[in-house]
């Protein structure tokens, strides 16, 4: 044994020095990785010549000649490709948040029922988490879409209450429409809201400080709802709704939500649903049960003991996995290229067509989604550096 | 105030018996769906919705279902399901286009996963030693299989289609990927600044982007990059960029595995005089690795999933072959059945699997 070591240390050879090995193989590779780019940059170059295509961003610039039947801002088939995909690029934004919003509140919902003590209501919960997330979501967002096509034609719309309709050619509902004066009620509920938030702040740090409590909720609510409600009547209810009547082809008024953006955004949520639900148990089971007993050994009431003691720690659990989940429900909206709801990747795919630079589409995917996913890692690590326990 | 009143107690009193409402049936139905007024309300909205839904779709499904015709029109009449596309089209479901009277080929590989995957996921087996080499082999085996030659009829992979495809990219993805996503992860804890910087820009990149954006990428700028004569089938290329991208996923798995072993193993390993790639594959990896499976197989569930979205770039694995059957004029209308059937086929699957990784999480969970 000490032999061997001997031999090996005064060898001195390049073969057993760390150093030197390391060194060695970290050239190897940055010179195959520049080798392979290299090789494949080359062969590119070859292809693209000889197909007679070039590569640059100016095509981004030329006239689309495709229609985009759901765009949150201005466009015609006269517009340019670049504009067609930042319409892409919102319809992805529009989905992605839609689907947040509902699959937090589905998944915080079934997450909490599956840890119900009844047991129908637990095993339901299961029912619905262990069915959706065995099936590929591809597949359910072609499902919904089918049953959305399969509902009456126009002329024969489904209503509810007269306001909302739904028929072959999605939801229409009633638009609010702001009227002058609506502007200082919205204006009077955003200033409220920071001032809450300011007063929580501070009668936080009171009570942290000097242990005395401060009725934050009647003044908040005061605060956010009262004042800008007793504005909206004095100034006359600055708000109607422009309502959707029914025409001999189609409607008039309201807005519509396409089948398309419906089945998507229905099936992200359920699908997503399904796996915050599993995060959301984990979290609340990851709390130990003498956290809650200490709570109520001090005398706090259930309610409490869940909004002061358990949440919190339960969040510090549930966050990282769901800003992950949030992230793939918006890699998931990608998926809208199979029902023909026009984001980012679809559009992308239309541009690819007609343009034929397919290395810059893919490109520009790339970083958008990169930068998407770094944005939401950089949030991930901020949230946990605040909320991670100080070990003392 | 007798004598006997004082006397002491010299014998235990025998336990009674628990009340009869706490225990059997009754007992369990008293606390886990009767315990309080709410929760009675719940159990019977919850079986007012099992009674509105189950027995509506028993009767769909099953008993007013036609089975046997030769397409829609057969179904005609009844109010169920139409299953008849089922007895027509369950080859091409199950094969795609694979030339039916080689059919076998397919079976016969995947009768031999088993026997490939136990030794890997079981332990204590007899055999074990040598059902490791034939798990090795086993990939070699089932390509030779289903692509042919050396006396096999060759069968291009365009051919390929059903469910076959999804099992095969599925798998060929997750053994592919098990090796590169072994050494991404050793890189990304590795010292070498250089090494490190190269793997988390690969596993960051990969794992930021939607795997739909890789499928394009192997329909169009694959051909791009490569000279023309190295020219690849779809299903090849489409196999490369998901092991590219499951290897990401993969990678993240196992560098949890390789956090969780003890520090002492590194460096008893050290102390043993080992040097990186001994101590790895003799002591680290063995034990990462048995502790990764679950993560593993959790990774295999989402890419055998996704598998489902090649159907962008025009290769007709189950779900495309149910799509276009659907839009057929012979079966229009069976949306609902044909998906229903496929989202049956993956969800066994995938929930079995689930289940055995379940299972094996508790286990290894205790012998630690």
């Amino acid at each position: 044994m000490t032999d061997t070591q001997k031999s090996e240390s005064s060898s001195g050879s390049i073969w057993t020095n760390e150093r030197a090995r390391g060194i060695v193989s970290q050239v190897l590779l940055v010179g195959g990785v520049i080798a392979v780019v290299w090789f494949l940059v080359s062969n590119t170059n070859t292809n693209l010549e000889k197909a007679g295509l070039e590569l640059g961003f100016g095509f981004l610039a030329d006239q689309a000649f495709f229609e985009i039947n759901q765009n949150l801002i201005e466009y015609s088939s006269t517009s340019t490709f670049g504009r067609a995909l930042l319409v892409g690029l919102l319809n992805t934004l529009l989905v992605s948040v839609l689907g947040i919003i509902t699959a937090t509140i589905v998944g915080f919902v079934m997450g909490v029922l599956r840890l119900s003590s009844n047991w129908m209501v637990s095993r339901m919960a299961g029912v619905y988490v262990e069915g959706i997330r065995n099936v590929p979501l591809l597949l359910q967002i072609i499902f919904w879409w089918t049953i959305l096509s399969g509902l009456p034609r126009v002329a024969n719309s489904l209503s509810i209450g007269n306001a909302i309709y739904l028929n072959n050619r999605g939801v229409r509902f009633p638009a609010p429409v702001m009227e002058p004066g609506m502007g200082f009620v919205i204006v009077t509920a955003i200033i409220g809201l920071m001032v809450a938030m300011i007063i929580s702040g501070w009668a936080t740090r009171r009570r942290v400080a000097t242990g005395q409590g401060f009725p934050i909720i009647w003044i908040n609510l005061l605060l956010i709802f009262m004042f800008p409600v007793l504005l909206f009547l004095m100034l006359g209810r600055p708000l109607s709704f422009d309502m959707p009547v029914p025409g001999r082809f189609n409607f008039s008024g309201g807005i519509n939500i396409t089948p398309e953006l419906v089945a998507l955004w229905w099936a992200l949520t359920l699908y997503t649903g399904s796996f915050i639900a599993e995060t959301v148990r984990a979290g609340i089971l990851a709390v130990s049960r003498g956290q809650t007993e200490a709570a109520y050994a001090l005398g706090l009431p259930p309610g409490l003991t869940m909004r002061k003691v358990v949440i919190p720690q339960a969040l510090r659990v549930i966050v990282p996995p769901l800003t992950s989940q949030y992230l793939n429900l918006t890699k998931n909206s990608s998926l809208a290229i199979v029902v023909g709801y026009q984001d980012l990747v679809s559009v992308g795919n239309t541009v690819l067509n007609q343009s034929g630079h397919s290395i810059e589409i893919v490109a520009i995917w790339l970083v958008v989604y990169l930068s998407l996913s770094l944005a939401t890692s950089a949030f991930m690590n901020w949230y946990n550096s605040r909320i991670a326990l100080v070990e003392r | 105030m007798t004598e006997g009143f004082h006397r002491p107690q010299t014998e235990m009193i025998p336990n009674r018996a628990a009340p009869a409402s706490s225990v059997g049936i009754v007992g369990w139905v008293r606390t886990n769906l009767l315990s309080s007024w709410v929760n009675v309300g719940l159990t019977l909205l919850g079986f007012y919705l099992i009674w509105l839904v189950v027995p509506p779709l028993l009767m769909w499904a099953f008993f007013d279902a036609t089975y046997i015709g030769t397409d829609r029109f057969a179904c005609a009449g009844a109010s169920g399901a139409c299953w008849v596309f089922l007895d027509q089209r369950i080859g091409q479901f199950l094969y795609g286009f694979y030339p039916s009277d080689q059919t076998w080929r397919v079976n016969i590989a995947l009768f031999l996963l088993i026997p490939a995957l136990a030794p890997l996921l079981f332990d204590s087996l007899p055999f074990a030693k040598y059902g490791r080499w034939f798990s090795l082999a086993y990939p070699f085996i089932a390509t030779f299989l289903l692509i042919g030659g050396f006396g096999l009829e060759e069968i291009p992979t365009n051919k390929f289609g059903g469910f076959m495809l999804n099992i095969t990219v599925g798998l060929s993805g997750i053994f592919l990927s098990l090796p590169v996503g072994i050494l991404l992860a050793l890189g990304r804890r590795s010292q070498l600044p250089f090494v490190r910087i190269f793997c988390i820009g690969f596993i960051e990149v990969f794992r930021g982007v939607p795997l739909i954006t890789m499928m394009f990428t192997a329909a169009m700028l694959l051909p791009l990059f490569l000279p023309p004569q190295f020219s690849m089938d779809l299903v090849v290329r489409v196999i490369i960029v998901v092991t590219a991208f499951a290897s990401a996923y993969m990678a993240e798995v196992i560098r949890g595995g390789l956090a969780g072993i003890d520090r002492g193993q590194y460096e008893a390993a050290q102390a043993l005089g080992l040097g990186y790639w001994k101590s790895m594959l003799l002591i680290i990896l063995p034990q990462a690795l048995k502790y990764s499976i679950p993560g593993i197989v959790n990774t295999f569930i989402a890419l055998f999933k996704d598998t489902t979205l090649v159907i962008v770039i025009g290769l007709f694995d189950i779900l495309n072959i149910g799509r276009s059957m659907v839009a057929n004029p012979d079966w229009m209308g069976l949306g609902i059945e044909t998906y229903a059937i496929i989202a049956v086929s993956f969800f066994t699957v995938c929930f079995s699997i689930s289940r055995y990784s379940l299972g094996l999480e508790r286990r290894l969970d205790t012998s630690r």
